[in-house]
């Protein structure tokens, strides 16, 4: 089976649909939160999000999906901005689905979650072999997939010795050995933050038992024009063409 | 995990025959299968209760890193067991034996340790490309087929650069062979692709010499030793080494990656040639560096940094072998000119590239031997020398041009077979003006571009528009 893991989607309908017309092969869709927050069209996201759940796939909350029903009291003035303007924009069907969206899903050997997941709801990054190791150590799932951080990395936990991080430099398919433990965090589909604007995502081939890092190029001016339409803040167009 | 393996038992199809080999980290069972022919390889890691967990870790790079290689400077790799049942890698059996029983009859004369050298740097230049960096070049590490190419073995302590380092953070110690390890894998940097020349450098300095260049120390603090003292001359010890040789394996020995060869393709192509290898004060030294210089480099040491990924990936476009192809008499200088400017370009952009300047001197399929006529003779070095003033103006660095008077019968044959032989990444030629000559004979340039293995540049001016 060929498992396709978006993440950190952001509102970005260009980049969502960009990497859904890159996936159509795959089996299995599984969104790891942040659905909304940032972008401009956080309706036609979440709904095709709940599209995608109704047809077999999986969606997991992010804290921006928490925040979009709940307030984001404790976020950054930027980030507020945002996720206030999408509170007004989405409706209350929108945010009661929101709302039902589970903090974790274990499918088989795989966990799937947001953020480090030890303790799910505390939205902790994962950016180095310590936050690595705290996941390992407070889960058990032999494969697991987040995001949150909008930087591709994988970590791993052999049988004997220390996590280590790698950073995937290109789309070779990455064998995940079975005789280890991986954390694969996603880059960002919306907002990617590791350079290059490209939208973030990965394929997993469940027989083959590898991990692909890949990158869909989208209209990021379009996405652009509709965030300055929409009177957000300006860094949050202007960040997107730097992938930054 | 299934028990002891004995000849004749089976294991995922495979029937075991006998044991081949017994190593420090792994056997190798001889082993046959229905839907092979022939005799395959097994290889099997040693896991037990005290055994270094390096066997694992590097057992599972090489079942990570050899089915993703492929070409003739490689073992095919057939199949791998999983290590939750029985681990194991299968891979194709290649006939005879590896470089190392020839170490009892060293030193082998200078001219066989540059062919044998050639066949194995075309051997890692192949590796490097698929972004794999050996890191234990050792003379039991290579073997040979019977068409004669060279194939590297046992991937354990290899990297991929594209994939996770599973033996990077794992321990503390530098993984490798003593007598061959580069300065900077020592210093655990395991990224380089030039460290496997270096370790290129030491075989071909042992095998020419008789001798180890850096001796075998058995502990890190003697290993480290060859940051800062300089080997022995090769020719100190054996005076029939040309200097050129000296020149290419004291390159490689560099401790600095950045002064050593820049890809295993240039060092091919030395080793190839070394009427062409540009002479520095190394090739003719024949004591080592004095004291006080030793003393100096020991407590002024270089700080190794690991290339950064993208450098790595960048070595070949930083630095390509270029041909370029004159056709001197029969292009115009305003062609000559632009295929100045386009070489220059090139030059400008990837600083450690070397250009070849090709031109072909026809000949008829009949007159056989007209080089040794007086006539022909004078002919090629009247080309050469109007190659060298073509390329005067190109201002490159000393040593990055060489110039190549060819005779053949079809120039486009001779440059495609001039690619092939000689690792070339860039061809840059001239396209033959409107005439009736092309229409007869066909493009050249066309048929470069269509067979050639690399990138091809044909340079033409752009005509005036009609009318004018």
């Amino acid at each position: 089976m060929r498992i396709a893991f978006l993440s950190d989607i952001h509102a970005n309908r260009e980049a969502f649909e960009a990497c859904l017309a890159a996936t159509r092969d795959v089996d299995r869709i599984v969104i790891l939160g942040d659905i909304v927050g940032y972008g401009a069209d956080p309706g036609w996201c979440t709904d095709k999000a709940r599209e995608i759940e109704a047809s077999g796939g999986v969606v997991i909350r992010g804290n921006h999906d928490q925040a979009a029903v709940a307030g984001g009291a404790d976020m950054n003035p930027t980030a507020r901005i945002a996720i206030e303007w999408t509170r007004a924009m989405l409706s209350a069907e929108q945010k009661a689905y929101l709302a039902t969206l589970p903090l974790s899903v274990t499918d088989e050997d795989r966990l799937y979650v947001h953020a480090e997941g030890s303790d799910p709801a505390r939205w902790m990054y994962v950016t180095d072999v310590e936050d690595a190791g705290a996941h390992f150590s407070g889960t058990s799932a032999r494969i697991s997939f987040c995001g949150h951080i909008h930087l591709p990395s994988l970590y791993c936990l052999p049988q004997i010795g220390k996590v280590t991080k790698f950073v995937p430099n290109s789309d070779t398919p990455i064998p995940l050995l079975s005789q280890r433990r991986w954390l694969a965090v996603m880059g960002a589909v919306g907002q990617p933050r590791d350079g290059n604007p490209a939208a973030a995502y990965a394929v997993l081939d469940t027989v083959r038992r590898e991990i692909r890092y890949r990158r869909a190029p989208y209209d990021v001016e379009k996405a652009q024009e509709k965030i300055r339409a929409a009177g957000l803040p300006e860094s949050l167009a202007s960040r997107l063409a730097r992938g930054h | 995990m299934a028990g002891k393996l004995q000849p004749g038992m089976e294991l995922d199809g495979f029937t075991l025959k006998e044991l081949a080999h017994t190593g420090g980290m792994a056997r190798l069972w001889i082993v046959t299968h229905p839907d092979h022919e022939g005799e395959l390889l097994m290889k099997v890691p040693m896991i037990g209760e005290g055994d270094d967990p390096a066997a694992i870790v590097s057992f599972e790079m090489e079942q990570m890193i050899l089915p993703r290689l492929s070409g003739p400077h490689v073992p095919k790799h057939v199949a791998n067991g999983d290590f939750a049942v029985h681990p194991y890698i299968v891979m194709e059996r290649l006939p005879g034996k590896s470089l190392y029983p020839r170490l009892k009859e060293l030193p082998l004369p200078w001219k066989e340790v540059t062919e044998i050298g050639v066949k194995i740097a075309t051997a890692l230049d192949a590796l490097h490309r698929q972004h794999v960096v050996h890191l234990d070049l050792k003379p039991s590490n290579i073997l040979f087929r019977e068409s004669g190419e060279a194939v590297l073995v046992d991937f354990g302590l290899a990297r991929h650069n594209l994939l996770p380092d599973l033996m990077e953070e794992e321990f503390r110690l530098p993984y490798g062979t003593a007598p061959y390890m580069a300065p900077e894998q020592i210093m655990r940097i395991r990224s380089d692709y030039r460290s496997d020349l270096f370790a290129l450098g030491c075989l071909l300095y042992f095998f020419a010499t008789g001798e180890r260049p850096f001796g075998d120390p058995q502990r890190l603090k003697g290993l480290k030793k060859r940051l800062w003292r300089d080997p022995m001359p090769p020719r100190a010890l054996k005076r029939d080494i040309p200097p050129a040789l000296q020149e290419v394996i004291l390159r490689a020995l560099e401790v600095n990656p950045n002064r050593r060869f820049p890809t295993a393709a240039q060092m091919a192509a030395a080793l190839k040639d070394l009427s062409q290898v540009p002479i520095t004060p190394r090739a003719t030294k024949m004591k080592r560096d004095p004291c006080l210089e030793v003393v100096r480099r020991r407590f002024n040491q270089e700080e190794f940094q690991p290339p950064k990924a993208k450098d790595e990936e960048r070595q070949w476009s930083n630095a390509p072998i270029v041909a370029v192809a004159l056709d001197l008499s029969d292009s115009s200088e305003d062609l000559k000119e632009s295929l100045r400017v386009t070489t220059q370009r090139i030059l400008e952009k990837s600083p450690e590239a070397r250009v070849a300047c090709i031109n072909i001197l026809k000949i008829n399929r009949l007159a056989l031997d007209s080089t040794l006529d007086e006539e022909g003779q004078n002919k090629h070095v009247q080309r050469l020398v109007e190659l060298k003033s073509w390329a005067e103006a190109l201002k490159a660095p000393e040593g990055a041009v060489t110039f190549h008077v060819l005779e053949a019968v079809s120039p486009a044959d001779a440059i495609l077979d001039y690619a092939r032989q000689n690792y070339v990444d860039h061809i840059v030629m001239g396209a033959r003006a409107a005439s009736t000559m092309r229409s007869l004979l066909g493009s050249v340039s066309g048929e470069v571009a269509a067979h050639a293995p690399c990138t091809v540049t044909v340079v033409r001016n752009r005509a005036a528009p009609a009318g004018e």
